[in-house]
């Protein structure tokens, strides 16, 4: 039997704007303890833009542009063996700030060796080059937004700073979302690593839970005994407000 | 005492440092690994349109051109159509046209190069038309989190005098560091879209 409710119209939810970005948990553009933002950094205000179609689409990338072994830095640069180091899985879920997984988006990493040396022609540092080991790797979240890589743990990494400055052990992270609007580029550092407290880049970051959020803990659940350990790593972009009464026209 | 408000906060941005090419752009930082890379052009053979390309440098706040920048762009067709399921226009995109881009500056002249076509004017909010443009995403070392401008074109002058963003910005001056300068080469037509990250000249740079 249908119930007929004539004067009541279906509560509409259309999906609309990105949530505002909460400037204060993300480092500004000038930090003077990281040198390089001195002269890197706009000084005039950023002109904040209500967004249209420009900034609410963005990239959508299929599987055939991914590779088959491109999530596994364990063997997707392997030549004549395994590369060296503490073998990890690095898992999480993408989702948005209103815990809303985010599927099929485009997750990059990319990141040094065992000893800290990235293979990259304008990295000089002694540490050697493992010949089985290229650093990098993406993959697309699956239906729920779940992501995962294979990879070695990578090793602190000395740079000209202060004369004496060493990155913690951490990971590059790209990631997408479904707008150009979410686009967002970190690092994710490992739970315990005494050197994050002391990094000029990780105190870019003015707000200390902020930064507690780049720290990834070690996951035994989700390691593979006699195998790799794991380490579990959320990442949220920007959410999106839903219009719940919507009585305006389409593209406003 | 109210119910608590459950958002999670965005992950915080960092800077993508110096070697952002090896898991971006690996054939940059020297090596070969994918099967599939990304690069700089946008759209395809196939793709209908005027080609361009859109040229430059991202230029620091001592005059020096950034060497080891990355940018990313973002662009309709040229029927103002963007490659995104939530474009409900009626209007076809081509099957070659991905319509973004990966580029990387070259590391001794600093120079960035997009091999793309000339966007048609796109939808804006409230009914608006915005004049033709590029959306630009900018990651470097230095730069904690990425600079978000657009590149308009010099050719659009009538559209460009109407377009509600260039409108929005207060000091008309300023509305002249987004417009891209028309120019031929060889037959090719360049755009020239210096980025001035910072000081007198510096881009106008959004919070989207």
């Amino acid at each position: 039997m249908t119930i007929e409710r004539p004067n009541r119209p279906a509560m509409v939810r259309k999906p609309g704007e990105y949530f505002q970005r909460d400037r204060d948990i993300h480092p500004p553009a000038f930090t003077p303890g990281y040198k390089t933002s001195v002269t890197r950094s706009p000084q005039k205000a950023l002109l904040s833009l209500e967004q249209s179609l420009s900034e609410m689409t963005g990239p959508v990338f299929n599987h055939n542009a991914i590779g088959e072994l491109d999530h596994d830095m364990i063997l997707n640069y392997a030549k004549d063996g395994e590369p060296i180091g503490q073998r990890i899985i690095v898992h999480g879920r993408v989702m948005d700030e209103s815990g809303k997984g985010i599927p099929n988006t485009l997750v990059e990493a990319w990141q040094a060796n065992a000893g800290g040396r990235y293979r990259h022609k304008k990295d000089t540092y002694l540490a050697p080059i493992d010949p089985n080991f290229g650093g990098c790797g993406r993959c697309l979240t699956d239906e729920e937004g779940y992501y995962y890589f294979r990879t070695i743990k990578p090793g602190p990494y000395p740079w000209r700073n202060y004369i004496n400055s060493w990155r913690p052990a951490h990971i590059h992270l790209s990631i997408f979302g479904p707008s150009f609007s979410q686009r967002l580029i970190t690092q994710m550092y490992f739970e315990g690593d005494p050197l994050i407290d002391i990094c000029p880049i990780v105190k870019t970051i003015p707000d200390e839970e902020a930064i507690k959020r780049l720290i990834a803990p070690m996951d035994l659940n989700a390691s593979v005994p006699l195998d790799c350990r794991a380490y579990k790593f959320d990442i949220v972009l920007r959410g999106r407000r839903s219009t719940l009464f919507e009585n305006r026209l389409e593209g406003n | 005492m109210v119910q608590p408000l459950t958002y999670f906060k965005e992950t915080p941005s960092q800077t993508a440092g110096p070697y952002v090419h090896i898991g971006l752009a690996p054939a940059y930082a020297g090596f070969d690994i994918f099967e599939n890379n990304f690069s700089n052009v946008v759209a395809g053979p196939n793709t209908k349109g005027e080609r361009i390309k859109v040229k430059g440098r991202v230029i620091d706040g001592t005059g020096t051109p950034v060497r080891d920048v990355m940018l990313e762009s973002w662009q309709a067709n040229s029927e103002g159509k963007y490659n995104h399921p939530e474009d409900s226009q009626d209007k076809a995109v081509e099957e070659d046209f991905l319509g973004w881009g990966r580029i990387c500056s070259d590391f001794d002249t600093g120079v960035y190069t997009i091999d793309t076509i000339k966007p048609g004017p796109v939808p804006g909010r409230n009914g608006a038309i915005q004049a033709p443009h590029i959306s630009l995403w900018i990651v470097a070392r230095g730069i904690n989190i990425g600079l978000q401008t657009r590149v308009y074109f010099s050719d659009e002058v009538a559209a460009n005098a109407k377009d509600p963003v260039l409108n929005f910005v207060e000091q008309e001056e300023r509305r002249q560091t987004l417009i891209a300068q028309r120019s031929e080469e060889n037959g090719e037509v360049i755009y020239t879209f210096d980025i001035y990250l910072q000081g007198e000249q510096e881009t106008v740079f959004f919070d989207v």
